[in-house]
């Protein structure tokens, strides 16, 4: 009883910190605009200066939007994973989710010179990449449930996504060998993520697929808790173990899919977010997890976002290198703190 | 035995067990009652897991029939099942991050709502558990941080929470020392009286479990012998146990002697 109150309490703090970051990430930028001027902007929906209302509304807020969404969405994948496999090194790309996405960007960025004529990609734009690398993650995927339907044990697929991982990093590697250096550092500035290349209507498509997901993963929170004995136990507990572990992938496929495709592959946050979470709420039940990784993943990013930002330079850093930066030592001072790992 | 209880809670007849085309042991036949406590004895390897392993539906058998109150265990699904039949395992736990009062709560899965809320009355039957197994002092405990034997005890509560007719359990009684080896089998007698749930486990202490279980289930490569100790004794079932080259039974005191 005590403890529930206090949860809710916690997660009810987690939402003002959310709530605060989301306007605090909005009011950084390259172009200086005062912390009230954005305020006003948001809450009016037009201010004086149209320039600043221009650049808040059709900029900045879907930017922070998709911070919110990549972040709390990893952060539930990446949850789903480390409970799935039991395992504390998972993340949300432990099924070859990332590295399909890297194999279709750069097959579309790199094949296209590679193999004139076969891939005739004259343009390729912001939409084509989203498209290329929900094909690769799909793909990827696919190929990693084909054979998951073949293994009964669940850490067999761990091994195969693994590997699949690696095929595609194979591949990739091939190709930039044999790729221009323009085309070579345009496929690296993707693999670096972006939160910032999201028109409102796209975001909306994140924002449906994110929510599939999300919903996916409240509806799989009684079996993830039995999951935490193991299988067997979560079977005798009468856990249809074939069918939460698809509706498990599939959500996972979703939120970490989504993100990659509209953002490229942002590393980090679904692994760390889920440890730091059960470090500072101290538990595992998934029912205070599941919504508290979400408002961890979504403030992490929009922080690590305003950091990226440089604030008041128009020097952008790529987000992927600052929440390792941020997020890695984080998490190493949690653990020696605590001198113990909470699973 | 009241009519109405008088119907095995398991049914095995012919059973054959193992792995895709291997049989470790077959023709294993024996009916249980709600209120026995039943030990499963054996050499390493005969199969005392694999059988409790099958009966829990965790690996299918290879041949044979197993009835689970009149029903047919094939006929289950794991829903049906969870309400049947509750286990305890030797595998550790994945998430030692769960409280005692946590974890029995688990135990109440195959009752609770789509996202497992706690009813009052789930509630009681957990309170029920933590005190039949003596774990009050222990609920608000992490898993990490208890022994062995207190870990062991906190599993069986969490089988029992889950209000089955029957508890199979593997190997309850190792890695104790001997006073909690007595301690969990006294408390697994006391479950069988005080519940008239049938339990069923594998185990080691042969000396022990004659002293105390309902019957013995002597599991042999074919044809096990099944009944009370004193029958299997009498019978001189215990001779063949194992290789009479090393140890030799004493049907006199019920215990193993070394053969020099």
């Amino acid at each position: 009883m005590n403890t529930a109150s206090k949860y809710r309490l916690s997660l009810l703090l987690l939402l003002f910190a959310l709530v605060f970051s989301f306007v605090l990430n909005i009011s950084f930028g390259s172009v200086s605009i005062p912390f009230n001027s954005t305020l006003e902007a948001i809450l009016k929906g037009q201010i004086e200066n149209e320039s600043w209302s221009y650049i808040i509304w059709n900029y900045r807020i879907p930017k922070a939007f998709t911070a919110v969404l990549a972040g709390s969405a990893l952060a539930l994948s990446g949850l789903l994973m480390q409970t799935l496999f039991r395992n504390p090194l998972a993340g949300p790309f432990v099924l070859g989710i990332s590295s399909g996405a890297c194999l279709g960007a750069a097959l579309l960025i790199m094949g296209a010179s590679l193999f004139n004529g076969i891939f005739a990609f004259e343009f390729i734009g912001n939409l084509s990449l989203v498209i290329a690398a929900s094909l690769g993650s799909f793909l990827v995927l696919f190929l990693v449930l084909t054979v998951a339907a073949r293994v009964k044990d669940t850490m067999a697929l761990l091994i195969i996504g693994l590997m699949f991982g690696s095929i595609t990093a194979a591949i990739v590697s091939v190709l930039s060998y044999f790729s221009t250096s323009e085309k070579l550092q345009q496929y690296i500035y993707w693999s670096f993520g972006s939160l910032g290349d999201l028109s409102w209507s796209q975001l909306a498509l994140l924002g449906g697929i994110v929510l599939i997901g999300i919903l996916l993963s409240i509806a799989s929170i009684k079996s993830l808790n039995a999951l935490l004995l193991g299988e067997n136990y979560a079977q005798s507990m009468g856990v249809q173990l074939k069918k939460s572990r698809y509706v498990i992938i599939i959500a996972t496929a979703l939120l970490a899919g989504g993100v990659t495709a509209f953002a490229g592959p942002i590393a980090f946050v679904g692994l760390a977010v889920p440890h730091l979470t059960r470090q500072i709420f101290n538990t595992t039940d998934h029912k205070v997890l599941v919504p508290a990784v979400l408002l961890y993943g979504a403030i992490l990013m929009l922080l690590c976002d305003i950091l990226a930002q440089l604030p008041n330079s128009a020097n952008v850093l790529p987000i992927n290198a600052i929440t390792s930066i941020v997020g890695a030592p984080v998490v190493i001072w949690l653990l020696t703190r605590k001198r113990r790992m909470l699973f | 035995m009241s009519n109405t209880n008088s119907h095995s809670t398991i049914s095995v007849k012919n059973l054959a067990i193992g792995y895709q085309n291997i049989v470790v042991a077959k023709q294993i036949s024996f009916d249980t009652f709600s209120g026995e406590l039943i030990c499963i004895v054996g050499i390493n390897g005969i199969g005392k897991s694999t059988l409790l392993r099958t009966l829990g539906k965790i690996q299918p058998a290879l041949a044979g029939d197993i009835l689970i109150n009149e029903k047919p265990l094939i006929d289950l699904d794991s829903k049906a099942l969870a309400s049947e039949i509750s286990i305890v395992l030797t595998e550790p736990i994945v998430s030692k991050n769960l409280t005692v009062q946590e974890l029995i709560a688990l135990g109440r899965q195959p009752y609770t709502n789509w996202i497992g809320t706690l009813t009052k009355e789930d509630k009681s039957k957990v309170s029920e558990a933590i005190q039949m197994l003596q774990l009050e002092d222990l609920a608000q405990k992490k898993c990490y941080e208890l022994s062995d034997g207190q870990l062991q005890r906190v599993m069986i509560a969490r089988a029992l929470a889950q209000d089955t007719a029957i508890i199979l359990l593997d190997e309850p009684t190792s890695h104790l020392d001997l006073y909690h080896k007595v301690l969990i089998l006294k408390l697994l007698k006391s479950i069988t009286e005080e519940t008239k749930k049938t339990i069923l486990f594998t185990s080691h202490e042969i000396e022990m479990v004659i002293q105390i279980c309902d019957k013995m289930l002597l599991l042999n490569e074919e044809g096990s012998p099944y009944g009370k100790p004193s029958q299997l004794i009498k019978r001189g079932s215990f001779h063949n146990l194992f290789p009479t080259d090393t140890v030799s039974f004493d049907s006199d005191t019920g215990t193993f002697r070394i053969k020099k």
